[in-house]
């Protein structure tokens, strides 16, 4: 490696933190500065220890009067940045011109030039060893009153190394189609929307299923439905399969009583029925409900969700609701264009009293950075 | 973090390069004209003129003193970075596509498409100190697999040569005599076409993207598989982070079909995966197209990617990339 001590070369940059500024709309101002000059900036770290939020507030007083703003120590709010790149010799950096804000002041008050001599001289105090820098200045505001201003800057020095050879190369000529670029090509802009790493899990959602997870542990697996070979979710004889499983539960009676619960059933329910021919599940032993019913039933127990991000898929709500109960349904309305999802489901639960702690639960909670809507799918009439 | 756009392309990017000290970013596009732009505001510093085609891919001499070009005129050419002025051109009986530099920029490694009756071959030639001493003898000839072959780079000292393509086998090659070592199997290797290879920073191991909407990672040295990353969309470009254990996957739907899905439907985004864990840790939004190209800075805290759309999204990482757990 050749990267000894000798290639580095050393970059003094002081960044000053400006907290205070008296008539300027620096919120806009300062944006202005950082997309006009994207290369000076630079990332400065935070002074590491306490936050210092020094904001002066300026006093505004007649011009006579012979006291002059009290400085006062206030949180850190909103403050704007500007970085300026100065000679490595850092001794001159106080004579030259403080910070961007400055020279706007000047500028733009040329009225007050002539009467600029009937103030006192800017004050700069320090930087003291904990960076804190004062400049004290006075000017008239519109109104014809005399003004302090008292500026309180963090200066905190940054060095960045860089290679000598980068350095010579950022002073090449440009060549091919960059020499006779127009000014006005703009060709490299600085997007106007920030991006950000997305995140594939929102953070409340392993939070969710750890709990619905504590949950389902609490029940023990003393309740195994025989029916349908659910644990600890519901007793047999609630089982919300019982009708859909109806065939299975021919071949249940016709054994000998002593199949005992943790039996898995669920090849039973697929298996069930063998050589015999299809039996809707309406019409089989023990079904209670008519075709009409079982839709009027699950029409009543299913819910609405919207404000669906695009991306959640049937599985995502699936696992979303599972904590809540069995689950008989999830549709997804799809898009025909895109083939996501419209942005709203509907869930059907096998029991009402799930579906109604779903809703309570989970109305307003953030999902995939919206927040989901969660309601009856048709409104209730009692 | 906001993404600095260069919009120098007026077709489609094909491939990125930072040069070792990651000051400089090269691209690659369908338009003939290789882009040289500062890797820390994006400004343009130059185009190197002289291509009659598409370029296909590029690689830049560890002094940055060199670049070298592939392009679908059937030429590779050579180029002095700073004056954009052509040293030396290649010449071929088809399309040029990868092209790079050995360690230690002795010699280069230049893929030529099938075209005609004439089969894909990986070309070695040597690069001279001087350019006027330049020849354009190859050093050897690698001929053999069906299709293109869409990257080959130089395996560990220069001893091997490590293939990609259509067939979507991986191949590693004696660079010496041209035997052919290893080739990935077809149960652990890709199903589909291999879009793109990376090594890693120190050249252990290195990543191949395929449109079977998988990456996976491998041994330089043995071929054995060692990670896997399953994605949704076909990898058109992969990026491995040389600071954190993070690979970088970019593609999209086939750029036939973006016009007649809704944008929503590409999934143009850069996808971020743990390297150890091969979990997804997010994505980056923005391009209009797949992504075609990708590369990471050498520091690790800046990364690009060329789009489909001509753009070129320069990323510097904000502070809390840099803790993200998983």
């Amino acid at each position: 490696m050749d990267r000894d001590a000798g290639n580095h070369k050393n970059q003094l940059f002081w960044a000053e933190e400006v907290d205070d500024e008296v008539e300027v709309d620096d919120g806009e101002n300062g944006d202005e500065l950082k997309a006009g000059n994207p290369n000076q900036l630079c990332w400065v770290d935070e002074v590491d220890d306490e936050e210092y939020g020094d904001e002066t507030e300026p006093g505004i007083y007649d011009v006579d009067d012979e006291e002059y703003g009290r400085d006062e120590l206030k949180p850190f709010q909103n403050p704007f940045v500007n970085y300026r790149t100065v000679p490595t010799n850092t001794g001159n950096a106080n004579k030259n011109k403080l910070c961007w804000a400055d020279e706007v002041d000047d500028d733009g008050d040329e009225l007050e030039v002539d009467l600029s001599s009937l103030l006192p001289p800017r004050e700069i105090i320090g930087p003291d060893e904990k960076g804190i820098k004062k400049v004290i200045e006075y000017k008239f505001n519109e109104a014809g009153q005399k003004v302090k201003v008292t500026s309180t800057y963090r200066v905190t020095k940054t060095v960045t190394k860089e290679y000598k050879r980068v350095a010579e190369r950022r002073s090449w000529a440009k060549f091919g189609d960059a020499v006779d670029e127009d000014v006005g090509s703009r060709l490299t802009v600085v997007s106007t929307e920030d991006v950000f790493l997305e995140r594939p899990r929102v953070a409340g959602e392993e939070e969710l299923e750890l709990k619905a997870k504590t949950e389902e542990k609490k029940g023990g697996f003393l309740m195994v439905c025989r029916t349908c070979g659910k644990k600890g979710d519901h007793f047999t004889a609630k089982c919300p399969y019982k009708d859909l499983i109806g065939a299975s539960s021919n071949n249940h009676d016709q054994r000998p009583s002593s199949s005992d619960g943790t039996v898995a059933s669920s090849s039973k329910a697929t298996g069930g029925g063998g050589g015999s021919t299809y039996v809707p599940p309406n019409q089989r032993q023990g079904a209670k409900l008519s075709g009409a019913d079982m839709k009027r039933r699950n029409e009543e127990n299913s819910i609405r969700v919207s404000n669906l991000s695009e991306d959640a898929q049937e599985s995502d709500l699936r696992e979303l609701f599972s904590p809540f109960g069995q689950i008989t349904r999830v549709y997804v309305a799809p898009d025909r264009n895109t083939g996501l999802n419209r942005g709203f489901a509907f869930i059907s639960f096998a029991r009402k009293e799930d579906a109604e702690k779903a809703i309570n639960m989970l109305d307003g909670y953030g999902y995939d950075s919206l927040i989901l809507k969660v309601e009856w799918s048709q409104p209730r009439s009692k | 973090m906001r993404p600095i756009l260069m919009k120098g392309h007026e077709r489609p990017l094909t491939f990125l390069k930072y040069n070792r000290d990651g000051d400089l970013l090269f691209s690659c596009a369908k338009d003939h004209t290789p882009t040289v732009w500062f890797a820390d505001n994006g400004e343009r510093l130059g185009t190197y003129r002289g291509h009659n085609g598409a370029v296909w891919s590029c690689d830049v001499s560890r002094d940055s003193m060199r670049l070298i070009t592939g392009s679908a005129d059937q030429t590779a050419k050579l180029w002095n970075v700073q004056t954009g002025a052509q040293l030396y051109t290649f010449n071929f009986d088809s399309p040029a596509r990868s092209v790079e530099f050995s360690v230690g920029d002795k010699l280069a490694v230049i893929t030529t498409d099938p075209f005609m009756e004439l089969t894909s071959a990986i070309h070695v030639k040597r690069i001279a100190r001087d350019p006027a001493d330049q020849t354009g003898e190859s050093v050897l000839v690698l001929k053999g697999p069906q299709g293109r072959i869409n990257r080959a780079v130089w395996g560990p000292l220069n001893r091997t040569i490590i293939s990609g393509g259509e067939d979507s086998v991986i191949r590693i090659w004696d660079s010496e005599t041209g035997k052919l070592l290893r080739e990935s199997d077809k149960e652990s290797g890709h199903k589909k076409t291999i879009t793109s290879l990376v090594k890693a920073a120190d050249g252990s191991h290195f990543l191949s993207g395929s449109l079977d909407k998988s990456a996976k990672l491998w041994d330089s040295r043995t071929l054995t598989l060692i990670k896997t990353y399953v994605t949704e969309r076909p990898v058109n470009a992969v990026a491995m982070s040389p600071l954190l254990d993070h690979v970088v996957l970019g593609g999209g739907q086939d750029a036939s079909a973006v016009t007649t899905t809704d944008h929503r439907a590409g999934k143009f985004e850069a996808k971020f995966y743990d390297k150890i864990l091969q979990e997804e840790i997010g994505g980056v939004k923005g391009h209009f197209g797949p992504i075609n190209a990708l590369a990471f800075n050498p520091d690790g805290k800046s990364f690009s990617s060329g789009g489909e759309d001509g753009y070129v999204r320069l990323h510097h990482f904000d502070p809390d990339y840099f803790n993200i757990k998983i």
